[in-house]
Formats: structure tokens, C-alpha cells, sequence
């Protein structure tokens, strides 16, 4: 087995065992396809168990009802293939967007990003997110979907070291290491996905 | 928090802590599945290189701690950010109201940050009017409760989900039911709303990365993520033994936190900050950043020999999840802000000798702490320090001074055992027991039968049966301890016997005493050092190839505490570390240096479960060897639950905290009945006499036997 599939595979595993949907595409496009077909199998905010269905305070319950349709935020990409997946957001009657997060602080359906790179040992997807509109997109998103190129799996997190020092040199950083969903267990050590962030995360592993 | 005044009232907290059950099954629960899971996080790894490599480079680091500082302030100044460093917990807080103040800020929100539950910055910030909320899901529920954490890494570990159900109930004023997940997603909305509203974001640091000037978090909810992006003011509150050379040291450190912690491989969320990047709430579009470093005697206790090395603390909690006082009683009993074995040991430092008297007097000295510190501090040695320290800065207890008087003096103290035994008939009612013991010495003893001391110690039956050897294989002294000499003497006896089956020359130096471990434990220091250079100048350690004793806290006590102790005297040092490097514990002798065969003993197939003694186990690393030997032996081991928990002796302790100890040996006693052996096997006379005390109590048919004995009985 070659090294990048080895990598591939203990990332899968790994990431698996947090809880996160590994899947494979070829092309961005089958990234596309597969953020419009979660975002069409997912309900807004209600049916996702978001906490809106309960009785809350009132400026809580405001949060919620400022919630309407679905939306994908992908703030942070390139501009080609920004118009691609905001083409077939059209093409479903999905929002997409690209900036202004901060009008949706209620909860985005889904946040799309591209990972730098990706620690296997762990399963973790490394983002630079110094930008504030893709780190929110990734912090209020019901999921997030993260598309990670096969080129750049690590095995380890010292193998990541370079990059890192990188992006926390020279200019104000924002590095984020993401692994699986946002995660509790402060109530009786039971397990409880999506605290205050995404509900799930996906992985999309991109042959390149 | 420690609210007691003395230790009678501290002790009354303890009972009622025991008497919480939800408390008591929850920290069950937790401590048995704790340990699987973080077996399983760090399967295949070099844990040992870890925890060396981690210990290293945090001492290197703390050495160029003020190095360090201003690199950082040097790298992130240039970033933008404005460091700031304080002297104490108050100018911390203070530094934090200016800023909030100049800022205009009217609401924080916070991610957790054990330093700012050190400097108490929430009600700091409250008395001047800012709305601070706690968005760690455990930290908002003891901040709506007005109570503090009792997990450095679950704070809110103490309580039910019905409690929680009911607070959430007050705090949204509408019903909720006690559905976890269900309460989960109510914080989720209602902290949501928080952060909107914020101006100033609070967080800790898990790292302060001197290189690049980057403030690194580790959390799982992502709520540090939220509290360092929404509000246009970041303030990270660090103290400064968080600095660290390079982002290598971080990643290195990360390794091993996460599982240590909650046997998870990493963290959900791992986020590095370097500097103050774009944040549209601010109106020209650049987030305030401000980093404030604590001292509060960090840079002090940087330069201390014997201290420094609590900065190496992750703060990762494991002290606390496998510490089987902690386990009992809870985090509000067993610490002040910081919380288990380090916290006992910090909260002298940065909280004070009032609120570290009582509770640095509850620790067991089992060293399950010490197993498990991805930093390898030596916790339970630090805990006995400060405990020192504080009877020296306070005054020394009549008792523990009393005990360390008598200690000094072998003669006095081994007249007064043989006093003892000459008076004991009207308590003993002539059984191995203490039968009728006066009630003040009986206080919340009751749970055990306290032995009797023998008929005729040891050291008067030693000429009688030492093996006359001609040309000896090994020649090795004994070390009995007082247990085996005064109380049980056949225990030593029966290791004699087998010595002397395989050519080994034995000598007892008369002029031994105890080994000191007690007054150790006591806190009395001088006492300690005299009695261990007294034993070590008893025996003659070039003369020996080893020095045995059967009494594993004995051992580890000769063999890790003496070169501490005594390390230093430049009259003792060689003869200190030929005398620590030649002790070794009976069953490693026997199987490891005898290396003896079923073939030597008349095999039965008795059912023997066994318990591992801390000081055996963990003191000296010793587990295969007793297990092996039972069956060797030719009985039959039958493994229990939980053989590498305290039984609850702990010597001193379990006269200080009966009520503790009495838990402790409860728990242990059930794993061994459960086995459906006849006899308990153990390689301590203190655990022997916990153990078959509280057997002979309970009126259970089960023995306690030490495996020299049941080794010695079989040999053909």
C-alpha cells in the first residue's frame, strides 16, 4: 500500500472513532454534491436536535425564530470554486454564502471548508482560520463539512510543526485543529455532541 | 473550597461528603471506567519516554521562565498584542477591570481558565458591574450554582442531571426534563445568546508559545473558539509556569494532556492564537487582544529545588481521577481551587496555609497520583513536604511530636512495645486482638480488630533460626520493620525458612527500628531523618549482597525515601545509596534472585486472590513476581477487582481518617470475597493488618496471609 493510502486509511479509522463521516470524492464537485445531499437530508435548525424545540429564555428563543430556510456558508474559498457550489446551492434553493456570518449567528445549515492539512494519528483536519468569516462558518454551523486532499495527510502532528509555525509567524494566526464534532460529557460524564458548535462533522477525502 | 477551621471540622465535611450516595457512585463510576479508557488512549505508546521528555523540557522551560517572558511579550508585541504581567491574583483581576473599563465593555464571556478560578476574577468583575458568563458547559453550572469546581476538567462532576435539570429550569424559567442531551442543546441556545452579546472574551492558555508568541487551547466544546472570536476585546488570562520555548513543546505536551485527562487522542478542537486578527464587532475591524501572565509565586517557586517541579503540571486532572481519596469524597473535600493530589500541594502556594492545613493531611500515600502524572512530579513526596512545612511554620501537634520523640530513640521505642505486650491481657482477653482497647484510642475504629502484639518479637527468635550456612550463595540482612517484629514475627520467620532452603546467609542487625515512614507521614522531618540514619549506619550495606525486607512500604520508604532524605548529609551519602541499592522486596527475591520452582513446594490448588500493595506495586514498580509466586507456590490465584487500589491503611492516616479508611477497606475487601478465594494473599504487614482486622470485624471466614507464609508452609 502506498504511504498516502496508509495515511488515508489510519485518518478514516481515526477519525471514525470521534464520531466523523469519512467519505471519499475525486473532484470538487462530488465535495459539492455530497454538501448539497447532506444539506437536503438534514431539516433546519427545528428537526436537528438544536435546543429550539425546548422552552427557552427569551433572548435565547429570539436566537431561533431568527433562523429561516437552509443555508451553506463557505467563506475562504476560491472564487471559482465558490461560484461552483453557490451554482448548485441555486440549483436546490439552498442560501449560500460567502460572508456576513455574523447576521447568522442563530446557526448556518452547513459551514464548507478546505483543510491545509491533516493529522491521521488522530483523525484531526488542520485550518487555517485566520480569516473571521470561515472560523465562524465553522463554529455555528450545524455541520461542517471539510475537505481534505490526500496530499496533505500527515501521520503525525510534528509533521505538521513547519506549517503551523507558518501560519503563527508574521502576521496576527488563527490555526484551528479540529477533531470530530463539538463534544460535553460535564453532565454525568455522558456523551453529548454539539455543545456550542458543529453537530457533526463530515471529512471529505480528495484525490489529487 | 476549605472553609474548616481545624481538622474535627474538616472531618466533618469528609462525612458528609460519604454520605452522599449519587456523589459516591457517580465518582465510582468514573474512576473504574477512567482507567480503561486511558489504558486504551495510551496502548502502544512509550508512556514512560513521554512522561520523561515532557518532565525535561517543562523544568528547562521553567528554568528560563523570565527568558521565556520576554521572548513571548517581545514576539506577540509585535503582533499587537499588549502583554501584561502581575504579581498576585489581585493585580491580575485588577489589570483585567482596567481593560474591560477603558474598553467599555459591559459584558464578558469566558472560556474556562483555572487561573482565573485562581485569582477568583469572576467576582472581581462582578463587583464592578460587568455580566461575566462561564461557557464551558461545567463551569456555567457552577457558576449559576455559586459553588466551585470539583474537576479540574469536569467541574461540574459532583452533580446529577436532575439537578441540572432543575437549575436549567430556574435559568430559562420554563420546565426542563432531565434528558442530558436535551439539557445539552438548552446551554447551547442559551450560551449562544451570551456570546452575542459580549464584548470582552475571557479565556486561559493551555501553551504560551515563546517562538511565535501563540496562546494554544485545548478544549472539546469549542466554546474557547466562540469566546476568542465574537467579542472585539480577547483576553487571555495564563499563569506563567504556561510558557514554553517552541510549538514543539505544545504538541509534545498534547500527546499525552487529552489522554491523560479523559483518554481521548486529542482534543475536538486544539486552537493556536497568535495576535490580534480581524473581528468585524470592532469598529476598525481589529480584535483588542490583551495576554496577562500570573506569577503569584510562580517565578519563585521556578527557583526552588524541591518545588519547581509542580510546574510542570498540564493540569490534565488525572491526580484526582485516580486517587482514591478524591474518589470518596469529592472535589469540594479534596481541594481548594485546584483540586486533587497537586491541588493539595498548590493550594499552600497560592491560597494559603489555612486553606492547606486540614486537607494536605488527607492524603493515603498510595502513589497512584504519581503513576499517572504526564508531568512525573512526585506528588505524594511534595504533599508530605508541605505538610512538613506547615507543622513547622504552625507548630508541631503534641501527638505527631510525641511519636517522633519516641521514634528517635529505638530503645525507648521498642521498651515501650515490650511494655505494651506485658499489659495488653485485659484488652486482648487473650486472642490476637485488641478486644477491649480504652476509648480513646478506639475513636471510629471499629471497622477493623487491631492485632495484638506478638508473644516474642522477632528479633528474640532470630538466634534460634538463623540459617547456619557454610559456604553462602547470597548473604542478605533483614529489615523486619516494627510490624513484623513486634506483631507478626512469623511472617518473617516463614521468609527466613525459604532464605535458608536455598543457601542464602541471613543476619538481622539488631540495632534496626522502624523504617520512619510514620513520622514521615506525620510531617515530622527531623524524626525521619534520625531514624533513617540510624538504620542506615545498623547495617553494614557493602557487607550484603541485598537488603529484604517483607514489608513493601518498608521497601519503598528505604529505597526511594532514604537517598531524598539523606541524600544530601555528606556523611551518609555513599552509605545511603549502597544501602538503597541493595533493598529489595521478598517476592521479587524469590522469583526474580532465587528464582525458585514449583517443584520445591507441596501444591494444594487453595484459591488465593490477592492485593497488591501501593508501595509494592507502584513504590516499586513490582507486579508480576507476588502473582506468579502464588502459583508457583501451588495455589491456585484467582485475580480480583481493583488489586492495585489502597486497602486504606496508610499507617497514620488510618487513625487520622478511620472513617475514610474504613470505606477504603470496605470496597477492597468485597473485590477479594467476590473471588470466591479462601485466602488473601499480600506482601505488607501494615495492608495484613488492615485487611485481616477488618475480616476478623465483619466476622468473614476469608484468612490474610503474607505470600511468605503460604510459600514457607508448602516447601518440601
Amino acid at each position: 500500500m502506498s504511504d498516502k493510502a496508509r495515511l488515508a486509511d489510519l485518518l478514516t479509522e481515526k477519525a471514525g472513532l470521534v464520531s466523523a463521516i469519512v467519505s471519499r470524492v475525486k473532484t470538487m464537485e462530488e465535495a459539492y454534491a455530497y454538501t448539497l445531499d447532506v444539506c437536503d437530508k438534514k431539516e433546519a435548525c427545528q428537526l436537528l436536535p438544536s435546543g429550539c424545540e425546548s422552552d427557552l429564555s427569551s433572548d435565547a428563543g429570539a436566537l431561533c425564530d431568527a433562523k429561516l430556510g437552509k443555508i451553506i456558508a463557505a467563506p475562504g474559498l476560491p472564487a471559482e470554486s465558490a461560484k461552483a457550489l453557490g451554482d448548485a446551492c441555486a440549483a436546490k434553493g439552498v442560501t449560500f454564502i460567502t460572508s456576513g456570518m455574523r447576521k447568522h449567528l442563530a446557526g448556518v445549515d452547513i459551514g464548507f471548508t478546505m483543510a491545509q492539512a491533516a493529522i491521521a494519528e488522530t483523525g484531526t483536519c488542520v485550518i487555517d482560520s485566520r480569516s473571521e468569516e470561515l472560523r465562524l462558518a465553522t463554529m455555528i454551523c450545524e455541520v461542517h463539512v471539510c475537505v481534505v486532499p490526500l496530499s496533505v495527510i500527515r501521520e503525525t502532528s510534528f509533521e505538521v510543526e513547519g506549517l503551523l509555525r507558518e501560519l503563527c509567524k508574521d502576521a496576527p494566526g488563527y490555526v484551528a485543529f479540529v477533531t470530530g464534532a463539538s463534544r460535553t460529557a460535564d453532565i454525568e460524564r455522558v456523551l453529548a455532541i454539539g455543545v456550542h458548535g458543529p453537530l457533526e462533522l463530515h471529512i471529505l477525502l480528495l484525490e489529487d | 473550597m476549605q472553609n474548616a477551621r481545624d481538622l474535627k471540622e474538616y472531618r466533618g465535611e469528609l462525612s458528609g461528603a460519604l454520605g452522599n450516595e449519587f456523589l459516591r457512585t457517580a465518582m465510582d463510576n468514573f474512576a473504574v471506567a477512567y482507567r480503561a479508557s486511558r489504558a486504551k488512549a495510551f496502548a502502544g505508546m512509550d508512556v514512560a519516554g513521554l512522561v520523561r521528555e515532557i518532565a525535561q523540557a517543562k523544568d528547562q522551560a521553567m528554568a528560563h521562565m523570565d527568558e521565556l517572558f520576554e521572548e513571548f511579550k517581545k514576539n506577540a508585541e509585535r503582533m499587537g498584542i499588549t502583554v501584561h504581567l502581575a504579581k498576585t491574583g489581585q493585580e491580575a483581576n485588577e489589570i483585567i477591570g482596567r481593560i474591560a473599563e477603558k474598553a467599555n465593555v459591559k459584558r464578558v464571556v469566558k472560556s474556562k481558565s483555572m487561573t482565573a478560578e485562581e485569582t477568583l476574577l469572576n467576582h472581581h468583575l462582578e463587583d464592578l458591574g460587568l455580566e461575566v458568563t462561564e461557557t464551558d458547559l461545567g463551569e456555567w453550572i457552577i457558576q449559576l450554582r455559586h459553588e466551585g469546581p470539583t474537576h479540574m476538567v469536569m467541574p461540574a462532576i459532583h452533580l446529577s442531571r436532575n439537578q441540572v435539570a432543575d437549575l436549567f429550569s430556574e435559568v430559562t424559567g420554563a420546565k426542563q426534563d432531565n434528558d442530558i442531551q436535551k439539557l445539552v442543546k438548552v446551554a447551547r441556545r442559551e450560551l449562544r445568546a451570551k456570546y452575542v452579546q459580549a464584548e470582552m472574551g475571557i479565556s486561559g492558555g493551555n501553551f504560551a508559545i515563546a517562538e511565535t508568541g501563540t496562546i494554544a487551547l485545548c478544549t472539546n466544546e469549542g466554546n474557547a473558539r466562540l469566546v476568542t472570536t465574537l467579542p472585539r476585546v480577547h483576553v487571555a488570562l495564563v499563569g506563567l509556569d504556561k510558557l514554553t520555548p517552541k510549538l514543539t513543546d505544545a504538541l509534545r505536551v498534547i500527546k499525552a494532556l487529552p489522554r491523560n485527562a479523559t483518554g481521548q487522542a486529542i482534543t475536538s478542537y486544539v486552537t493556536w492564537i497568535t495576535g490580534p486578527g480581524e473581528c468585524q464587532a470592532s469598529p476598525d475591524g481589529k480584535k483588542e487582544m490583551h495576554v496577562v501572565f500570573l506569577d503569584n509565586g510562580r517565578r519563585a517557586l521556578a527557583k526552588d529545588p524541591v518545588f519547581s517541579q509542580v510546574l510542570r503540571c498540564v493540569r490534565c486532572g488525572a491526580c484526582a481521577n485516580v486517587c482514591p481519596v478524591y474518589r470518596l469524597v469529592g472535589g469540594h473535600q479534596y481541594g481548594h481551587i485546584y483540586i486533587g493530589a497537586i491541588g493539595l500541594i498548590l493550594t499552600y502556594f497560592y491560597h494559603g496555609r489555612e486553606k492547606a492545613k486540614n486537607l494536605v493531611q488527607n492524603c493515603i500515600n498510595c502513589g497512584a497520583c504519581k503513576a499517572v502524572c504526564v508531568g512525573g512530579i512526585d506528588l505524594p513526596r511534595l504533599i508530605k513536604e508541605v505538610h512538613a512545612r506547615i507543622q513547622d511554620e504552625e507548630g508541631h501537634p503534641m501527638q505527631s511530636q510525641l511519636l517522633g520523640m519516641v521514634l528517635k530513640s529505638r530503645k525507648m521505642f521498642h521498651a515501650l512495645l515490650r511494655s505494651a505486650r506485658a499489659v495488653q491481657k485485659p484488652v486482648t482477653g487473650g486472642t490476637p486482638y485488641l478486644r477491649h482497647l480504652p476509648m480513646i484510642f478506639a475513636r471510629g475504629q471499629e471497622f477493623r480488630a487491631l492485632p495484638a502484639i506478638a508473644e516474642k518479637p522477632f528479633r528474640d527468635q532470630f538466634d534460634a533460626i538463623k540459617p547456619r550456612v557454610a559456604t553462602p550463595k547470597l548473604r542478605v540482612a533483614l529489615f523486619s520493620g516494627c510490624v513484623q517484629d513486634f506483631v507478626y514475627p512469623e511472617q518473617a520467620v516463614a521468609a527466613v525458612k525459604i532464605l535458608a532452603s536455598h543457601n542464602v546467609a541471613v543476619d538481622f542487625p539488631m540495632d534496626q527500628s522502624c523504617c520512619g515512614l510514620p513520622v514521615q507521614m506525620m510531617g515530622e522531618r527531623e524524626a525521619s531523618r534520625s531514624v533513617a540514619a540510624q538504620n542506615v549506619t545498623a547495617f553494614d550495606p557493602a557487607a550484603y549482597d541485598y537488603i529484604l525486607t517483607l514489608c513493601a512500604s518498608c521497601a519503598s520508604h528505604l529505597k526511594h525515601g532514604y537517598p531524598n532524605i539523606l541524600g544530601k548529609d555528606p556523611k551518609l551519602a555513599v552509605k545511603v545509596q549502597q544501602f538503597a541499592d541493595r533493598v529489595i522486596d521478598f517476592s521479587s527475591f524469590v522469583h526474580d534472585v532465587l528464582k525458585v520452582k514449583s517443584a520445591e513446594f507441596r501444591a494444594d490448588g487453595k484459591k488465593a486472590t490477592y492485593h497488591a500493595p501501593c508501595h509494592l506495586c507502584r513504590g516499586l514498580g513490582v507486579t508480576e513476581a507476588p502473582r506468579e509466586l502464588i502459583n508457583i507456590g501451588g495455589l491456585t490465584y484467582l485475580p480480583a477487582e481493583e488489586e492495585d487500589v489502597c486497602c486504606g491503611f496508610g499507617g497514620t492516616y488510618s487513625m487520622k481518617f478511620p472513617e475514610l479508611s474504613a470505606e477504603l477497606l470496605k470496597k477492597k475487601l468485597a473485590n477479594a470475597e467476590k473471588t470466591g478465594a479462601e485466602v488473601l494473599l499480600t506482601d505488607c504487614p501494615g495492608c495484613i493488618m488492615q485487611l485481616r482486622g477488618g475480616l476478623e470485624a465483619k466476622g468473614s471466614r476469608m484468612q490474610v496471609r503474607h505470600v511468605a507464609e503460604v510459600l514457607a508452609e508448602r516447601l518440601k
